[in-house]
Order: C-alpha cells, then structure tokens, then sequence
C-alpha cells in the first residue's frame, strides 16, 4: 500500500466514519429506513477485518513480529514537551485486532435481529460504531496518553450502551455506577502515567519499556507507576474491588454484554498491563499484586456466580472470574500466557452471551427459574451453547482447555497459593455453567411464552464463534501463538495435541472440571441431589455468596451514605453554613455594619445630599423671592438707580482714572 | 470778568441736575416729561459752548444740538401720545400708579 | 461787558424758571416756566454766537413742544394731585447732589483748551454747507423725517379712538 504502513490507520478511522455517517446522515435524514445503519456499521467493521488481518499476516513475516509506523506530531512545545500520536503494531497488537473485529462483526451481525424493531436502532449502531473505532484506537495507541484517550473514550461508549434503554431507572442507574466506578481505576491510571512522565519525560510506551529494562526506570518510581496503571487496569475489567459495575451493567442490551463486557472492553485492563508488561516485569511488588487481585477474583466471583438467578448475571460473573484468571496468567507467565487466554475467552463468551439474548428473544426473560426445556425447541442454540460452556469450563480439546491450562502450570511455578484458589476456581466455573444449562435448557418448560429458535441472522454468528470457540485453542498446540509472542519453543501437532497428558497438571484440571459437570448434573438435572437442601445445608456460605459478599452494600450504604455524605461532605456543609454563613449573617455583620455604617450613609443621604440640594432649590427661591422685591414697576425708582450707577462710575473714574 | 466755558458748563450742570431731581421725584408723568426736556436742553447749552469756545469755525455742537432737538421733539409727542393714552384706561398720571410690571 | 450783564440775566432766569418747574405745585404754571425757561435758553444761544439754533429754539421747543405740554395737561387735567414730589425726594436729591458735584468738579479742574479765534456773526449759511455739503449730515438729515414720521404715526395710532 502507500509508505511506511500508514494504512494502518484506517483500521480505527474507518468505523469512525460509519459512526459519523450514522448520526450525521442517517439518523437525520432516513429516519425510516433503520436497516441502512446497521449495514453502514457491518460494512465498516468487515473492512477493519479485512486490514486487520492483512496486518496479521505482515506481521507474521517481519523480523521481531514489528511494523514500522511513523508518529504524527501534536504537541510541541519550545523547550519542553513533545507528544506525539503514533501507532505501534507488534504481535500483541496484531492479535488483539483481530479479536476485537472479529467479535464486533458478529455482534453487528447478531444485532440486526435481537435490535429489530428498536426504537434507537440507529443510535446503537452509532455507538457501537463508535465503540469499535475506540476500542482498536485503544489497541493500536504508542503512547500511554493516547491510549488513555481512547480508555476513556471505551468508557463512554459503554456508559451509553448500557443506558441505551435510559428511560428504565435500573438501567440509568447502572450506567451511572459503571462510569463512576471506572473512573475511581482511571485516576490511578491518571495518577501512574503522569508520575511516570515526571520521572521519565515521556508517554511512549516502547520508551518507557526501554527505561524500564535498562534500569533506568526502577524502585519505587516504577513500582508505583505500575500500580498506578494497574488499577486503571482494575477498574476496566472489574477486579476486586472494583468489579461491582460489571454484573449492574447486564442491564444493557445483550449483544452490547457480549461485545463490550466480556469480550473486548472488560478485556482492556488486560491488555494495558499486556502492553506495559515489561514495566510490571522489573518491579517484583507490581507484579506480586497483579497476581494476588487476579487471583483473589477469580474464586471470589465465581463462588457469587455459584447462586445468582439471572443467566446474564452468572455469565458477568464468570467474566469477572475469568478476567481473574488472565490477569493471573500474567502475572505467573508474561504477556503470551495471559493474552492466549483474553484471545479465547473473547470467542467463547460471546458466543455465550449472544446465546443468552437468543433464549431471551424466546422466553423474554433471564430469569433461569423460567426457562428450562430449551433444548428442543431451540437446538442451534443450545449446541453453540454447550459448546461454548464446554470451552469456558476448560475441557480437552476446546479452546478454554489450553489457555486454562498453561495459566495453571505457570501458576503452579510461581504462585503456588494462588494455584491452589485457581484449582477450586475450575470445578466451580464448570459447576455453574452447566447449571445455566441444565436449568435453561434441560428439564422441562416452566414459562408462558411461545417459544421459537432465533432467525439465521442471530444463529450464524453464534455457529462462527462456536467454530471459533473449538479452534482457537489449537493455534498453540505447536506452540505457535506463544512463539508469535517471543517465547516458547514449537512443537509438533501430534505431539502437541496429546503430549499434553503426559504431565499431571491437565489430567488433575479436567477431572476437576469433569466433577464439576457431574455435580449439576446431579442437581439439577437428575435430582439426586436437592438444591435447596444443599442450600440450607451451607446456609451460612449461601448468604453470602447469594448477596454478593455485601459488596455493593459497603460501597453505597456505608462508604458513600455514612462515611462520605455524613461524614466527609457533611463536615464541609456544616462548615460552609455555619461558620461562613453564619459569620456574615451575625449581629456584627447586621448590628455594626447595618445599623451604624448604613444608617450614617442613610443620614447622609437625607439630609446631606438631598438637604444640599433642597438647599440649592431654597436659596434660588429665597433670592428670587428677595430679588423681585426691587421690581416694583416703579420708574423713577429704576430712574434712581441708574442715577446712583452714574454717580458711582464717574467716583470710580475720579478714584482709578 | 468774562464769560467763560466754565461758566456755560456749569449752567449746564445746574439745569441738568435740577431736571435730573424732577424726573425722579414728581408723581404727575408730564412733569416728568418736561423735567427730561429740561435736561435735553441743559446738554444742548453744553454742546454749543464747547462748539463756540473750542473749535468755532466748525460749528460741531451746533448741528449735534440740532439733532438733538429735533429728536426730543419727536420723544415729547411719543411720550405725551402715550400718557394721553395711559390717562384714558386709568384715569391716572401718577407715574407711582403706573406699576403693573411689578413683582 | 454786555455780554456778562446777558449771561448773568439769562442764567438766572433759565435756573429759576427751572427750580419752578420742578417745585411748583400747580402744573399749568409748572408749564409756562418751563416755556419761559426755553427762552432764556434762547438768549442764551444767541450768547454764544449760535444765531440759527436760537431761532429754532423758539420755533420748535416753544412753540411745538411747549403747545404740545400745555395741550397734554388740558387733556389730563387732575387737579387733585397736581404735581407732589413723591417718596424718592431725598435720595434724589442725594444722587443729583453728587452727580453735580462730581460733574462740577471735573468741569473746574479739566484744563480746557480754549481757542482764540472769533466765531462768525451768521452761522445759517455755514450750518447750511456744514449740513448738506461735501463730509455733511445728509444721511442723518434724512433718517431724522423717518423718525419723525414713525413719531407721528405712533402718536396717532396711540390716541386713536378704539372705537
């Protein structure tokens, strides 16, 4: 193509022209046609495919898997800062491409049926364009800067389409919460990056990568930048403690659920720390905490995923966990490990949440106590689904088992505590997916709706992400995908496929998820077991898990309503009443100043001013009054006078002549 | 002694002051009126001394006098016309009387 | 000699006539002093070689404007009133007493320069040229008709019957 890569470019410009064409022409202008925004969008983001993927395949052939891109200038200061906007295209860009077009571009496709009839179709698709530009500009960005840029700007996208249904309270309230509590992580991101260019002079992130290998960059300068960054990384893909807004924000249509909050955006914390690794790499704290929240949230949110009754809620919960475990896999084995499993993840929860809006299309709830029998009457569905399920579960050879896999044999190595929380972590994420299915597809129909199978335009993408979902785990079966990413030696197929079982970490994984299978099947499919005997037998554990830990109830009853409305804020209102307030409004202020100062300058102006010119007014008269007395009409007293004048000038002219 | 200027001027001076004296104390108007001739009559004995005893030959005050009374003529027919008409609305002279542009 | 004898006469006579028409009470005979007055003026002009002005003295003060008085006190006979002084006597007669010792006192202390040359006996024919030659008073001469004619209307115009 033309020099130097800058079609490159394009890749994000391109659905931020759909975005713009959208608002700007289609909505106003063929209000009546919706459809055209829908294909404008597909159009835009097949074309970022289609780059993207010829960018993959340059990649591929390039020394050090690197494309040369060369910045643009923005700011240039004399003397002082220069910030420039560029691109940097390596492997981890090169993949993340592809994940977040291909992902779009099905739920683009996916949407034109769950939205059909919508009254802000145009709307949503403008934001999901808008969405896809931001989130590949997040991709590609060179600098921290830019990349917060684009981080804040995913974070608007997704504000917007989770209150897309804004005049539902639940559903307003649930963006406001997400914004808010992304923002919290933001400004330690914000906090980070600017700490780190105190220190360095620069955002560019192969600099700082540069400083940060060399030891330039080192101790507690990097150690708090990476933290900085970090929680950045913590509020966009719902950590603890910030993973609250995640399962509030199922609120919002479902392909916007599967795009932004499984697949792409709630992966973006992920990717930061990916593409900052080499800060976190040299600071052993950093990293140490990256593994520690990873870890933590992986069993924490599965164990509330345990018991939720919403099918969305339990698949934001298993994001949470899953997010966990990448965040693990980067910490324990570096940027490939825990990006192989974002790469597949992306895929497979898609593809069970496009599958969650199918049976929602048909039952017209996500209440799991509703559903049940599904699987007759919708059987595309729920093979993608159980596909799907299987994959994220982590059984042989779907695509959750290898990167699952390698996170637990890297987890063994270097945390082994965490290794442990992670073991459990996969018999429960097995046990509660196949408890969604055995309630909602197993069993028979307790709702009142018809049901129906989806229509082609939604089951087709569910069909490509269940190929996907299979396959995108062999990509590393040769140990290529790691390869691509720097490290690790290749292996054959053969031995790759099956070599696997030689180790006994796979074999403890799969009994492990292979038990956890087995457990709902007995619950809730065969009934050997009862639910709620089980439920009142672990009451304690139920409760807990049931209400979320109380998470949310520490954040806004006590934190936000006691400590910081009656606490904080209410010691600056009490000041700000009292004590300013109040001191202007006291008798100094009313008696000395009101009485004394305004009642002289009242005093004054009576009788002062308006005595002055009354007085003026008085003395005119007065002397007229005076004055007129000497017409008397008389002559030969004005005859007089001027006879007394005469006498007086010729005096004068005697005098002074 | 002869006469001087001196002694014409001081004639002049006596008849101007004793009509000066009139003008401003008589109620009747036309006694007013001959006082103001009385006066007119002192400046012209004054002009024509000066004339007589200054510059003979050019007989400046003599024409000046000339003028004057041709003008105090006409004055006297104005000023009596206009008491004969104040007489006829007020039934007065009394220039005391006549005060109506007054306070 | 004559001549002082004549100026004494005349100049007692003209001051006297004078002091009656101001003190007197009675207005018609306030009227013939004042008439006798403009004779003694008369004299007085002859005195002073001003032969033709004399003559119109007589014609014009006398004769017009003395008729003109006599017949303005016919017409607004009061004879009530009279001629009183009114309550402007004494600070008149302070003014008038200062005014003339003011005018008196510059006459006798001015330095008067005198010139020796006789006058001419018959002024007529000069006044005549002096009047209506070359460098004369023609325009005054005819500006004077105008004024009297603007006299003469406004004097009939004011005793005009309104009826």
């Amino acid at each position: 193509m033309f020099d130097q890569n800058q079609y490159i470019w394009l890749i994000f410009l391109i659905p931020l022209l759909s975005w713009a064409i959208i608002s700007l022409i289609l909505k106003p202008f063929f209000k009546d046609k919706p459809k055209i925004a829908g294909y404008v969008t597909i159009a835009a983001v097949a074309t970022s495919l289609l780059l993207s993927i010829w960018v993959l395949v340059t990649v591929l052939g390039e020394p050090h898997h690197e494309l040369e891109v060369p910045n643009i200038s923005w700011v240039i200061i004399e003397g002082g800062a220069t910030i420039n906007l560029g691109i940097i295209v390596d492997s981890l860009t090169a993949v993340m491409l592809i994940v977040v077009t291909v992902v779009s571009l099905m739920v683009q496709i996916y949407s034109q049926g769950y939205m059909h009839g919508d009254a802000g179709y145009h709307r949503y698709y403008a934001h999901m364009s808008l969405f896809t530009t931001a989130m590949l500009g997040l991709v590609l960005a060179n600098s921290l800067l830019l990349m917060f840029v684009f981080w804040e700007l995913v974070g608007l996208c997704s504000y917007l389409l989770i209150g897309f249904w804004f005049h539902r309270p639940s559903a307003a309230n649930a963006a406001k919460k997400a914004f808010i509590v992304t923002r919290i992580g933001d400004f330690g991101f914000l906090a980070g990056m600017i700490y780190l260019y105190a220190n360095t002079g620069t955002f560019d992130t192969a600099e700082l990568h540069q400083m940060a290998i060399s030891g330039v960059l080192a101790g507690n300068v990097l150690t708090w930048g990476a933290i900085g960054i970090f929680a950045g990384a913590v509020g966009k893909s719902a950590q603890f403690p910030l993973h609250v807004w995640l399962p509030d924000a199922m609120e919002g249509p479902t392909p916007v659920s599967a795009l932004i909050h499984a697949a792409t955006m709630a992966a973006a914390g992920v990717f930061l720390v990916a593409r900052t690794y080499p800060l976190f790499e040299h600071s052993a704290v950093a990293l140490q905490t990256v593994a520690t929240v990873g870890g933590f949230t992986a069993i924490f949110a599965a164990s509330i995923g345990l018991v939720q009754n919403d099918i969305k809620r339990v698949l934001a919960y298993s994001t949470i966990s899953q997010l966990g475990y990448m965040m693990l896999g980067l910490a324990t084995g570096g940027v490939a490990v825990g990006i192989f499993h974002l790469f597949n993840h992306a895929f497979f929860k898609a593809l069970l949440f496009l599958g969650a809006g199918s049976v929602n299309h048909a039952t017209k709830t996500f209440d799991m106590r509703e559903m049940g029998g599904l699987r007759k009457v919708m059987p595309r569905t729920y093979a993608t689904f159980v596909i799907g399920a299987l994959s994220l579960a982590g059984i042989w050879p779907l695509s959750g088992f290898w990167s699952k896999d390698e996170i637990l044999v890297k987890s063994l190595e270097n945390q082994p505590v965490l290794f442990a929380l992670a073991m459990i972590t996969v018999f429960m994420t097995a046990f509660y997916m196949f408890r969604v299915i055995f309630l909602t597809f197993g069993g028979e129909y307790r709702g009142k709706e018809h049901l129906h199978e989806s229509s082609s335009v939604m089951t087709i993408p569910l069909i490509i992400l269940a190929i996907l979902a299979c396959g995108s785990g062999l990509l590393n079966v040769t140990g290529g995908f790691s390869a691509f990413f720097g490290h690790g030696e290749t292996y054959s197929v053969v031995e790759g496929l099956f070599g696997i079982f030689a180790h006994p970490l796979p074999w403890l994984s799969l009994i492990l998820a292979g038990l956890g299978i087995f457990t709902a099947y007995a619950v809730y499919s065969k009934k050997w077991l009862s639910a709620e005997a089980i439920g009142k037998r672990f009451s304690a554990l139920y409760k807990l898990f049931y209400n979320k830990y109380w998470v949310d109830e520490l954040y806004e009853g006590i934190i936000v309503k006691k400590v910081l409305m009656g606490g904080i804020f209410r010691v600056f209102q009490l000041f700000d009443s009292k004590v300013i307030d109040g001191g202007i409004n006291t008798n100094f202020v009313q008696g000395f100043i009101v009485r004394n100062l305004f009642g002289w300058f009242k005093s004054f102006d009576q009788k002062g001013v308006d005595g002055a010119v009354n007085g003026v007014a008085d003395t005119t008269l007065i002397a007229g009054k005076t004055m007129r007395k000497v017409q008397t009409g008389q002559l030969q007293l004005y005859g007089l006078i001027i006879g007394l004048g005469i006498v007086a000038l010729i005096v004068c002219l005697f005098l002074f002549g | 002694m002869s006469i001087g200027l001196e002694h014409y001027l001081i004639l002049s001076a006596i008849l101007f002051s004793i009509g000066l004296y009139g003008a401003l104390s008589k109620h009747n108007a036309i006694v007013i009126l001959m006082c103001i001739e009385i006066m007119l009559s002192a400046v012209n004995i004054a002009l024509v001394a000066f004339s007589r005893y200054i510059v003979p030959l050019q007989l400046t005050g003599q024409v000046f006098a000339i003028f004057t009374i041709a003008v105090a003529a006409a004055e006297t027919a104005v000023g009596l016309a206009i008491i004969i008409a104040i007489y006829r609305s007020r039934e007065t002279i009394d220039a005391g009387k006549i005060d109506l542009m007054k306070w | 000699m004559g001549q002082v004898i004549a100026f004494w006469i005349f100049a007692v006579i003209i001051v006297v006539a004078a002091l009656g028409v101001v003190l007197l009470r009675n207005v018609f005979r306030a009227a013939m002093l004042l008439i006798l007055s403009f004779i003694g003026i008369a004299g007085v002009y002859i005195l002073l070689n001003a032969d033709f002005l004399a003559a119109i003295q007589v014609l014009i003060y006398v004769g017009a404007i003395g008729i003109l008085i006599i017949l303005a006190i016919m017409l607004t006979r009061e004879v009530p009133l009279g001629s009183p002084s009114n309550k402007f006597r004494i600070p008149a007669l302070f003014v008038v007493a200062l005014f003339f010792g003011g005018v008196c006192y510059a006459i006798l202390s001015t330095q008067w320069q005198v010139s020796n040359v006789l006058p001419e006996a018959n002024t007529t024919s000069k006044l005549a040229v002096k009047l209506f030659g070359e460098d004369g008073f023609v325009l005054p001469l005819q500006i004077i008709p105008i004024l009297l004619l603007a006299t003469v209307l406004s004097a009939i115009v004011l005793v005009k019957d309104k009826k």
